[in-house]
């Protein structure tokens, strides 16, 4: 491909392009052609010669113009790149179903590469008889269908301290939602004769040098936790825990585990690393919360944002964003562009799904002035999400984890956005 | 026991040498402990070993990776330092995961002996123990860990979500609004150019496309 085929798309070149033709349309409604069109007007090269064919791509990636709609990371974030996290391109996409081979990655010890016959999984502990599956086992067992969002416990963590990172890849893209394939992890649990009662706990590992070691409560681990193959249809991805990860809606991703390769029914927690030294939340007096499972509503606008600016002038404007909430579905998502003194509801493009992203769409008529926009999530629990002053007046400013504050975007006359904090 | 609906019959029997291999994991009170020994003496010769590199030979911490030691008293500051001597609850969480995850890059290396004595070491270089101190299965459960009762079950239900619901605000919500703090000050977001947030097309064509990766 051409430079000058690229030029067409370039976000630069069609910004210089459409503040000159808003200017001379404003207040005109539509605008009128200053001449023939050539892309109307002479033949196009697709219009007249051929394609790829059929055999050309077995397994097809994005169209190269959406090359920028890809995971990035942030280098400073870790000690290096292995036991490290990279962010989902939200900012880019629309509805509400994560393509897999964008959505994020967190590892404690790199991306394994399990095979099938490799696989083992082990049910152990406070069981009748501990048992061994193959992967071949798990798919025999009776499935289910869900579609929810995982959460990085640390999404949009490095924002406690202020405005740090522009653009809501960066803020709030630790973030999938995926449509899984799975059997119940009660199924698992009965099939091994597991004591089931309320007081016990489950400790469940990956196969991965980390292991992520985890502890859940038996009332969360009978009520929806799924052992999921399949995502968005097909297979896991390999950094998504090929050939078999946890699901466990509502709950902190790390909870997540991948590779899942134990699960030990046991009397107590283990209090393992990751739920003493890590997804603990130091509060302002320097004691800290555990066990902060669930993630709470939240909500973020995806565009116009920092990376996504208004590009098209002034007139007709699509605000749209993603909403979600631990504690179920989405019911309302308000929208303030001046920074919070009023807000709109929006619209949620579909009912608002157990657990699951929600998308949320405010058709509206941008005049061209700044605007300082916001959303604000409710659950149907009743919850509205906070600011980040409300959840600071309570947490202090080191908690680390759970930061589901309501997030400023600055959008100025130009179009573009910024990170702001506003008072 | 409950009675269960159903078995499907499906999987094996696990085999006592197979749950020995994967059941590593070690509570609180001490289960999971495997026997064994080891001093700090050994733990400080092991340590500068298998784990200095990364951990510094005092268990500092070199550049971003993680500090094991020091931080005492730091954790209401405006920056806590977070360690095993400041921070964890439990020394059975050290023992359990040096033994599963550490070293990095080459985990489940470390005999049961040597991470007794690498878990000495570090509470040594945190002063919880004297130089000459021996951990063992035996007394393991005696150390006592100085943030032991720094932790409490999370009370969101009761401190956050009573006062975060009902009807919201929608009309004069607040007088006035002021940017009080700008991204871009800070100026910490990857970019590859001077100009522009990280995935801006022109840098995008600067790249290979993914067919041609």
């Amino acid at each position: 491909m051409t430079q000058d085929s690229k030029s067409g798309t370039s976000r630069r070149a069609f910004l210089r392009g459409t503040l000159a033709a808003g200017t001379a349309v404003a207040g005109a409604g539509m605008a009128r052609a200053a001449g023939p069109d050539p892309l109307i007007t002479e033949v196009q090269p697709w219009a007249q010669g051929l394609g790829d064919g059929v055999d050309a791509t077995p397994y097809g990636l994005p169209i190269e113009f959406e090359s920028d709609v890809i995971r990035r990371n942030v280098p400073w974030l870790t000690a290096d790149p292995i036991s490290s996290i990279n962010f989902t391109p939200i900012h880019a996409l629309d509805g509400t179903i994560t393509p897999q081979g964008c959505a994020f990655e967190r590892h404690h010890s790199g991306a394994i590469e399990l095979a099938k016959p490799d696989y083992r999984l082990m049910v152990n502990g406070l069981v009748e008889k501990p048992l061994v599956f193959t992967y071949a086992d798990l798919e025999r067992f009776p499935r289910e269908n869900h579609v929810y969002f995982c959460e990085c416990a640390a999404n949009t963590g490095m924002e406690w301290a202020g405005a740090q990172l522009n653009g809501a890849q960066f803020t709030h893209g630790m973030i999938h939602n995926m449509e899984y394939t799975g059997v119940s992890l009660r199924t698992l649990l009965e099939e091994a004769g597991a004591d089931l009662s309320g007081d016990k706990w489950v400790y469940v590992e990956g196969a991965d040098a980390s292991s992520n070691g985890r502890s859940i409560p038996m009332e969360k681990a009978l009520d929806d936790v799924l052992v999921a193959f399949k995502a968005n249809g097909e297979a896991l991805r390999k950094e998504h825990g090929y050939p078999v990860r946890l699901v466990v809606p509502g709950w902190e991703g790390n909870m997540w585990v991948k590779w899942l390769r134990r699960i030990e029914v046991m009397d107590g927690p283990v209090e393992s690393r990751e739920e003493t030294s890590k997804y603990t939340d130091v509060m302002e007096d320097g004691s800290a919360r555990k066990w902060t499972w669930v993630m709470d509503a939240k909500s973020v606008v995806t565009s116009p944002s920092p990376q996504s600016p208004i590009t098209h002038g002034a007139g007709p404007l699509v605000i749209t964003g993603l909403a979600w909430s631990g504690h179920g579905r989405i019911t309302r998502v308000d929208v303030s562009k001046d920074g919070g003194m009023t807000w709109e509801t929006a619209r949620l493009a579909r009912e608002g799904e157990n657990k699951a992203l929600t998308r949320f769409y405010l058709d509206t008529e941008w005049d061209g002035s700044e605007m300082l926009l916001q959303s604000r999530a409710m659950d149907e629990t009743g919850y509205v999400q906070p600011t980040k002053a409300q959840l600071r007046e309570v947490r202090g400013l080191n908690s680390v984890y759970h930061n589901n504050c309501i997030q400023t975007w600055h959008v100025k006359e130009n179009g573009e956005a910024e990170n702001v904090e506003v008072s | 026991a409950p009675a269960f609906a159903e078995s499907y019959g499906l999987g094996r029997e696990a085999l006592p040498e197979e749950i020995a291999a994967w059941d590593l994991d070690v509570s609180p009170d001490g289960t999971g402990l495997p026997p064994g020994s080891g001093s700090v003496e050994d733990g400080e010769a092991i340590f500068a070993e298998a784990c200095g590199a990364c951990h510094g030979v005092f268990a500092e911490g070199v550049g971003n990776w993680p500090k094991l030691a020091g931080g005492d008293g730091t954790l209401a500051n405006e920056d806590p330092v977070k360690t095993v001597g400041s921070y964890w609850p439990y020394l059975s969480t050290t023992f359990d995961y040096v033994h599963r995850s550490m070293p990095f890059g080459n985990a489940q290396s470390l005999t049961a002996d040597e991470v007794y004595a690498i878990t000495a070491y570090i509470l040594y270089s945190n002063f919880i123990v004297e130089d000459d101190f021996v951990l063992s299965n035996d007394n393991f459960t005696e150390v006592e860990m100085p943030n032991a009762d720094g932790f409490f079950v999370d009370d969101r239900a009761e401190t956050e979500y009573p006062i975060w619901s009902g009807e919201p605000c929608m009309q004069n919500c607040k007088d006035s609004v002021e940017i009080t703090m700008r991204a871009t000050v800070l100026d910490v977001t990857p970019e590859e150019t001077a100009e522009e947030a990280a995935p801006a097309a022109e840098e995008a064509a600067a790249e290979p496309a993914p067919e041609a990766a």
